[in-house]
């Protein structure tokens, strides 16, 4: 197996809808006067920090496409729609325009089933991008120039558990890094998601309004604190061996597994991560964090 | 004119996967819950109501209780799961005005509640299949309320009774539908439609169980078993099994139906019926219930014995219509 391609940056990269209606850009409908600044900010550097790697390709695993029978890629290469959030509609309408590399979603699908793993192509021209992929893309790389491989989130941890959605999720992970490496592609990898999890239940008339924003109890604050300071500690193993207890303490949606993946695909860094920057939206807590390979000078 | 309870005419639960919309033909229960759709569709027209309202476990709300208010949702939707099946192009007609009704009333009774009325919202998989196995016509106009991930049985009972309050301001008559599946565990490997089976014998006993308490009517005996029911046969994606919740507490929380179950097959692991309840003078009687009878929503009850706290609780009778209970 070649071994030219390679993974150059694995990031922590969350998707509250928030923050897109907070930058304002054209492709949203619904405008901000401003709003949760310090998480933009860290994008902001986040984003600093990647433009000099050179890479081809953005693979990004998403909560919000739950397929309850195996990881599911897309597999059509162009996608042109309006993407409305759910839950937020007053805040996100957002007509995107991307494009995938299904040459590489075929290989990490066909590297997955070697290993055992439920894997199935997305072939429906109709199918409607989930928002947690256009969201965390779109404040990676705002300019829409890379194509994208998005993976669903298996729902094992509603049907078996948090171990052994990490079981699979780890699978995943190494089989993406097989099939990357074989394509001679470098690549970025997006784990979107927040940490804690627990939303507020009503929303302030103007959702803007930062005098509102705080997390939603102090345990969550606390864990994710926890989980944080092993992220700067390079400490990962850890981070694996926690996230049964994290995920239920605080209903975090690490439950969809793209965490696990993306540090599993990354071969469990032991070098510190870059942590841009934590907050919360709508009471939920998101860091943006960064673990790029090329960075790690130690001996 | 049929007999109504606090303005339904009918209750209907169906399921909510797209197997019997776009492949009825791959597999005999498939079919045979397609054909289930098509009588309780008879049973629809023969009540002539003035309006759907759909009650769907697969709209999964956070900030309150979200309504469907645009006149003329249109799009081609397709399912994140089996989106292999095919799309789903769809025009529905919204009961605009009924929709905004329902939202000032469940306000009044305390909850959060608003109205979606955006292009391109997405309607989820289950209120289409149902929309347009019911209603292919558009003959009837419709609402659909979501499913909040986080209520649990006093807030969704209180949803259920500010529909009813919605029609008796409005002057209306609806048939209620909730959109679920009984047991929900798929399969989660594919298969191939002729292996469809209830996923174990335990949630095909207890599929079993509701249905002969439904088809005897005994809608709030059901709904007094949610909690027992979501620990024994529902996959944890939510707090708490809910549908039975609220259709109770909107048609009336008594056992007083008739109950016919049309169907109840396999859908890749889960228990899909389709049930029709009408309204009746008698049933089987009522048991004594556990759960408490809750009017207005007034927030989670905080655990700490704080004055506020045991001042705020959740307050049952008397009804809406008296002053004195309003909540501050």
């Amino acid at each position: 197996m070649s071994n030219s391609g390679q993974i150059v940056a694995g990031l922590l990269a969350p998707h509250p809808p928030h923050l897109v209606y907070g930058e304002s850009p054209p492709q949203n409908e619904p405008k901000a006067e401003c709003g949760w600044e310090n998480l933009r900010w860290g994008y902001e550097r986040m984003r600093a920090d990647i433009e000099a790697l050179d890479y081809d390709v953005i693979v990004i695993l998403s909560p919000h496409w739950q397929t309850y029978i195996g990881t599911h890629l897309l597999g059509v290469p162009q996608f042109k729609s309006l993407s409305v959030d759910p839950i937020f509609p007053d805040l996100f309408r957002f007509h995107y325009d991307l494009s995938v590399d299904t040459e590489l979603a075929q290989a990490i699908h066909d590297e997955g089933a070697r290993s055992g793993l439920v894997m199935k192509m997305m072939t429906n021209p109709d199918f409607r991008v989930d928002y947690g992929t256009i969201v965390s893309c779109h404040l990676t790389r705002p300019q829409w120039d890379r194509p994208i491989v998005a993976l669903s989130s298996c729902r094992a941890n509603s049907y078996y558990s948090t171990e052994v959605m990490q079981e699979q999720a780890m699978e995943l992970g190494r089989a993406t890094r097989r099939a990357i490496e074989a394509s001679g592609k470098r690549a970025i990898l997006l784990a979107s998601n927040s940490l804690s999890h627990r939303h507020f239940t009503s929303s302030s008339d103007i959702p803007e309004d930062m005098s509102q924003e705080h997390v939603t109890n102090h345990n969550q604050y606390l864990w994710d604190m926890e989980m944080i300071r092993k992220m700067k500690a390079g400490r990962t193993r850890e981070m694996i061996d926690v996230m049964p207890e994290f995920t239920d303490h605080t209903v975090s949606e690490t439950d969809a597994g793209s965490f696990t993946w993306m540090l599993s695909a990354l071969d469990f860094p032991s070098y510190p991560a870059e942590v841009y920057t934590y907050g919360t939206v709508i009471g939920t807590g998101n860091a943006v964090a960064s673990w790029i390979p090329s960075k790690d000078m130690r001996p | 004119m049929s007999t109504t309870n606090n303005g339904f005419v009918k209750g209907l639960l169906v399921p909510g996967l797209p197997q019997p919309l776009l492949a009825p033909e791959q597999n005999a229960g498939w079919s045979e819950l397609r054909r289930a759709f098509a009588a309780a569709r008879e049973e629809i027209v023969a009540c002539k109501p003035d309006l759907l309202l759909i009650y769907s476990v697969m709209w999964p709300s956070i900030i309150g209780h979200q309504i469907q208010s645009h006149p003329t949702p249109t799009w081609v939707h397709v399912d994140e799961l089996f989106h292999e099946l095919g799309s789903m192009p769809y025009q529905f007609r919204i009961d605009t005005e009924f929709s905004e009704g329902y939202r000032d009333a469940a306000r009044d009774r305390g909850l959060t509640a608003s109205c979606v009325a955006y292009h391109g919202f997405p309607i989820d998989t289950g209120s289409i299949v149902a929309l347009k196995l019911l209603n292919p016509d558009n003959a009837i106009p419709a609402s659909i309320v979501s499913s909040n991930i986080y209520a649990d049985r006093a807030e969704t009972a209180v949803l259920g009774k500010a529909a009813a309050d919605a029609l008796a301001t409005q002057g209306k008559r609806a048939v209620a539908i909730v959109v679920s599946t009984l047991s929900n565990r798929l399969f989660t490997d594919f298969i191939e439609p002729e292996a469809d089976r209830i996923h174990s014998q335990k949630d095909d006993e207890w599929n079993r169980k509701m249905l002969e308490f439904l088809a005897e009517g005994r809608l709030e005996d059901v709904a007094q078993l949610s909690r027992n029911i979501h620990e024994q046969v529902r996959v944890k994606k939510v707090v708490n099994f809910k549908p039975m919740w609220w259709l109770s507490a909107a048609m009336g929380a008594h056992n007083n139906y008739q109950g016919k179950v049309y169907a109840y097959e396999a859908l890749y692991g889960t228990g899909g019926a389709v049930v029709s309840l009408n309204p009746v003078e008698q049933g089987v009687g009522d048991k004594e219930f556990d759960e408490d009878d809750v009017d207005f929503w007034q927030g989670d009850r905080s655990v700490l014995n704080t004055e506020e706290s045991t001042t705020s609780s959740m307050r049952l009778s008397p009804g809406p219509n008296e002053p004195e209970g309003k909540p501050s």
